[in-house]
């Protein structure tokens, strides 16, 4: 499969989203990583080093801005994409995700296809 | 008894009194005042009970029977409306500092000097005898103990003990009524010894009325069932021909206007009063008193009279002479001390009170009237020295009186005719009071017409048989028998005093109307009219309102005020009404103000029209027209009603702003509430919206899916489609409970019934993770409560499966017990799961705690926020639970530790045995 040198992180406190993401991006041929709090996903990141991360924002313990902030200022994380898949869909909340280094803003619902388009377009 | 020992003991007695009335002063001065409550100021206003009262009123019983009461009737039946009058009068004189009834009169009729010297003679001449009957008094009683001559038997004064009781009482009377020069002229000292005075002879009095009765005779019926037998005093008892409604009426009269305006009661009642709340008890004690010392004047009277009636001695003298017969020396010696207590007290205040009215309104006008005299006025001490001499003098006057006169008189008939010439003050009082027409010509008719009558008809017949003809009371002067003194125009049904008083009065009052009604007023008159009849309205506008217009120098003033009270208070009035002045940025001239205060002070020290005349004599003043003052006292009045109105509209102003912006906050909150609330609500249902959308996309784009996990996928499909409805149903429930379209459909409910219930619908969900559900029921199948069967139960379902959500096996059991404690049934949801920390316990009810939680999570560090469950939504289920709660009357409570699980308290009211449903919500 042309994708599995990728390793995908999934961030999210929705069991059921992650079971959708889990399968979409199997499904692709990514490695993926499942993290269902803030922590988890911090400790995956630090220890996998992942390409592209799909972070929910509102997670206990440690939420997706900081995470996508800690991912873009550690020279050794920083080649890691970062997409937002939020329910916070207003411009502001969006302009902060931007601000904090994502370089993709899905509000939630969000279109799979689109979702798996951009990760390609993302990773090319 | 030895006459030496009686003066040793009367010398010994005023000693006492020294002694008493210097503690009180010492104490006044350290703020610790004996005379700030109503008991001292209710026993010295007992100073109206003088030696006429001691020994005269059994001796008037003994001649005319239960007459002597009229006296003390009067005051009794008008002690109530002292509210009404003395309260007036003690204000007027605080504000404008007056000290004696003199200036009182003379202040209201704009300050007249002739005003003031008139009443200051009438008082004199009413009073003088009425000091000298004291000192016969005491000099009688002297006499009767030690049992030698009377006095005026002896040619020689100086060897008359009666002289030296003169000159010590003077003496006395100068220590305590002239230390210093006082705008108040208030004197603490003396006020305690007259109180102390006054419970002595209430002491004394009652302790011979009790030997009498009880110790010579069988109590007092045995006296009057005696009395009765005897023809003199059966007519005594008896409301005979002798008696007239028209005395008694007449003299309840004069003993009304006497118990206020007697130089000494005026003082007493009105200059050292320390508090106009004092009267509220004053109002019924001393009416109690006049009671309590007339309980024995009549056993007193007919005892004496049936016991005494061989011995050649006047009634008057029972009182000593009925334990000295009986050989009761102790006793003989308390009731004179008693009669001396009475003698004294009248004498000490009725002097002071009358030297302050002399260098008031006779000395000081005199003297301040001339420039040349002025300067010689030079200290306060000149003052004071006034005063020294006019108390000596005035005794003197009283004694020599009392040595060439008074032999003639009894003690009553003396005192009435005081009171009949202080009696005359009547309408010039009450009318500047109440009556803003009344004016200076007016009083000043009145006064004259009202005191030449009362001289012809009732001072005129006592000189008649020493001084004058028979044939003046008989035939009338000149023999026109329309004028005799004591018929006049034929009035012959009234006794002697109760026709003075009628003619004298009512040629006093047709004056006083007559005059004020043809004359005019002038505008110092106005002026004082209106703050006199005013004073309760103005009270507060006073120190501000001052009408006058001129021009006096503050130099001029401050000179004046040092002279009479020394530079500190001179600076410290000058300080407080011209502060500038000290500052010096100033204008050289005093401001209306400080010219008003400092004639005021000086009104205290030497009478408000000699402070006029002082004040006019360094002042430019320039005349104020009637119109004008008027104008004046109105706008100042209108500027404190406009004031006021400003004051109360703007708080209330204040009070509507503050209304608003909390009604504003509360807005705000209720919106961002709201906005929080939707968000929150558009969030959790983007939720299961993201989950369907995937996983349906994902389905319909797999095509060649495995059955199994398209089965998966399908069925969370449709989990979250229930967990949307549910949501939608719960924001649904809660908008109804909160806009109070809530319906519950009550019933008697047993709720362990509910419990097992619900513990079978959650059933899976324990199985599922392995926990075990333990239940405990302590109630009785009757423990009902009224409840709706749905609701609380997925109250239940609510509270187990938090439980359930937040436990595992490895926790512990869940348990759910019932039972009833005071009136209440209990529910109790217990786990032993992750537990919610102090700060979230309150909080978990509130609507989506989930929001509030993230928010302090992005603010503090994430790292750290270890809430407990708090951090996953708590949703919407607790805050409906509380709310269905509520609307059952009940309550629901959370006690909880971080790591040891939680247990909610759910408490609802029992139903009443046989109760119907309550009101449906």
């Amino acid at each position: 499969m042309k994708n599995n040198k990728f390793t995908v992180l999934i961030a999210d406190d929705e069991p059921n989203i992650l079971l959708s993401l889990e399968f979409l991006m199997k499904k692709e041929g990514y490695r993926v990583l499942i993290a269902r709090d803030g922590a988890e996903a911090y400790e995956l990141i630090q220890r996998e080093k992942p390409d592209l991360l799909l972070l929910d924002i509102m997670m206990p313990h440690m939420n997706g801005y900081e995470l996508c902030q800690f991912v873009k200022q550690s020279p050794e994380h920083q080649h890691g994409k970062v997409i937002f898949l939020s329910a916070k869909s207003r411009d502001t909340e969006i302009q902060k995700g931007y601000d904090a280094g994502a370089d993709l803003y899905l509000p939630k619902p969000f279109s799979t296809r689109e979702l798996m388009a951009k990760a390609q377009e993302l990773l090319a | 008894m030895n006459s030496l020992i009686l003066l040793f003991v009367s010398a010994g007695y005023l000693c006492l009194l020294f002694v008493i009335a210097d503690i009180a002063e010492r104490r006044s001065r350290t703020g610790r005042s004996l005379v700030n409550n109503p008991y001292i100021y209710s026993l010295s206003l007992a100073v109206y009970c003088t030696a006429w009262t001691f020994y005269g009123s059994v001796g008037r019983a003994a001649e005319h029977g239960v007459q002597f009461l009229t006296v003390y009737i009067g005051p009794t039946l008008t002690a109530p409306l002292w509210w009404i009058i003395l309260r007036k009068i003690i204000r007027i004189c605080k504000q404008q500092r007056i000290t004696n009834i003199a200036d009182f009169i003379s202040a209201r009729y704009g300050k007249s000097r002739g005003l003031g010297v008139f009443v200051t003679v009438l008082c004199l001449v009413g009073i003088i005898p009425y000091i000298s009957i004291q000192i016969k008094a005491i000099s009688g009683s002297l006499s009767l103990l030690s049992g030698s001559p009377d006095a005026y038997d002896r040619s020689f004064f100086l060897t008359d003990p009666a002289f030296y009781t003169t000159l010590l009482l003077g003496i006395f009377t100068i220590l305590f009524g002239t230390r210093t020069l006082e705008a108040t002229e208030r004197h603490e000292g003396m006020v305690t010894a007259i109180a102390f005075e006054s419970l002595v002879k209430l002491v004394a009095f009652v302790a011979l009325g009790v030997f009498v009765t009880f110790g010579l005779f069988d109590g007092p019926a045995s006296i009057f069932s005696k009395a009765i037998q005897l023809p003199a005093l059966k007519e005594q008892l008896t409301f005979g021909p002798g008696h007239t409604t028209g005395d008694w009426f007449w003299n309840c009269l004069m003993s009304m206007a006497a118990v206020l305006f007697l130089p000494r009661q005026f003082q007493v009642a009105v200059v050292e009063n320390v508090d106009e709340r004092h009267l509220d008890r004053a109002i019924w004690l001393f009416p109690l008193y006049l009671f309590v010392i007339n309980l024995f004047v009549l056993p007193l009277a007919f005892g004496g009279h049936i016991l005494l009636a061989d011995l050649p001695i006047h009634a008057d003298s029972y009182v000593l002479m009925l334990p000295v017969q009986y050989g009761q020396k102790g006793l003989a010696l308390l009731a004179y001390i008693g009669g001396f207590s009475a003698a004294t007290g009248m004498i000490i205040v009725e002097t002071i009170a009358l030297s302050v009215m002399v260098s008031n309104n006779v000395v000081m006008p005199l003297v301040i009237g001339r420039p040349s005299w002025q300067s010689r006025v030079g200290t306060g001490s000149f003052v004071i020295n006034t005063r020294r001499i006019t108390i000596l003098v005035f005794l003197l006057m009283a004694y020599v009186y009392y040595r060439a006169v008074s032999h003639h008189f009894s003690l009553v008939s003396v005192g009435l005719i005081s009171f009949a010439a202080v009696a005359q003050f009547l309408p010039a009082v009450i009318g500047g009071l109440f009556w803003k027409g009344g004016n200076l010509p007016g009083a000043r008719l009145g006064l004259w017409a009202g005191s030449l009558v009362w001289f012809y008809t009732l001072v005129l017949p006592t000189l008649v048989p020493a001084l004058l003809p028979a044939e003046l009371l008989t035939d009338g002067p000149l023999g026109i028998g329309w004028l005799r003194p004591q018929n006049l125009f034929g009035l012959n049904t009234l006794e002697p005093i109760a026709h003075g008083m009628f003619w004298s009065l009512l040629a006093n009052l047709i004056g006083y109307l007559w005059g004020s009604a043809n004359w005019p007023q002038s505008s110092i008159e106005y002026n004082q009219a209106i703050l006199f009849v005013d004073i309760f309205k103005l009270s507060r506008a006073l120190d501000n309102s001052v009408v006058w217009r001129g021009k006096v120098l503050i130099a001029d003033l401050r000179s004046l005020l040092t002279t009479f009270f020394g530079p500190e208070r001179a600076n410290r009035a000058i300080l407080r009404y011209a502060p500038d002045e000290s500052s010096g940025q100033k204008s050289l001239y005093a401001d209306a103000q400080l010219v008003t205060y400092t004639e005021r002070v000086l009104a205290g020290a030497i009478g408000t029209a000699s402070a006029r005349t002082l004040v006019a004599s360094v002042a430019k003043e320039e005349p104020i027209l009637v119109d004008e003052m008027i104008r004046i006292l109105k706008s100042s009045q209108e500027l404190i009603l406009v004031n006021k109105e400003l004051k109360r509209k703007s708080a209330e102003l204040e009070r509507t702003t503050r209304q608003l912006s909390e009604a504003n906050e509360r807005l705000k909150a209720a919106d961002m509430h709201k906005d929080d609330f939707l968000s929150t609500v558009t969030h959790e249902i983007r939720t299961p919206i993201t989950s369907i959308r995937a996983l349906t996309e994902i389905v319909h784009d797999t095509p060649d899916m495995d059955p199994d996990a398209r089965q998966h996928f399908l069925g969370t499909v449709i989990k979250e489609s229930e967990r949307l409805t549910r949501l939608i149903n719960q924001v649904l429930d809660l908008e109804r409970i909160e806009s109070g379209r809530y319906q519950l459909s009550t019933e008697r409910l047993y709720l362990p019934e509910l419990v097992t219930e619900a513990v079978d619908v959650v059933g899976p969900l324990a199985t599922e993770k392995a926990i075990p559900i333990r239940v405990a029921n302590h109630t009785e199948p009757s423990d009902s409560v009224w409840g709706d069967r749905d609701r609380l139960m997925e109250v239940i379902v609510n509270l187990l499966s938090n439980a359930i959500k937040y436990s595992d096996r490895a926790a512990g059991p869940i348990t759910i017990t019932t039972h009833t404690d005071a009136g209440a049934l209990v529910l109790t949801v217990q786990d032993k799961g992750i537990g919610i920390d102090l700060a979230h316990q309150e909080l978990i009810f509130e609507k989506f705690y989930q929001t509030h939680a993230v928010r302090q999570t992005e603010k503090g560090s994430s790292r750290s926020a270890k809430s407990g469950r708090v951090l996953k939504s708590s949703g919407l289920g607790l805050a409906i639970t509380r709310r269905i709660i509520h609307l059952h009357r009940g309550t629901i409570t959370l006690e909880s530790k971080l790591g040891e699980g939680s247990c909610f308290t759910v408490r609802l009211p029992l139903a009443p045995e046989g109760a119907v449903a309550y009101e449906k919500q």
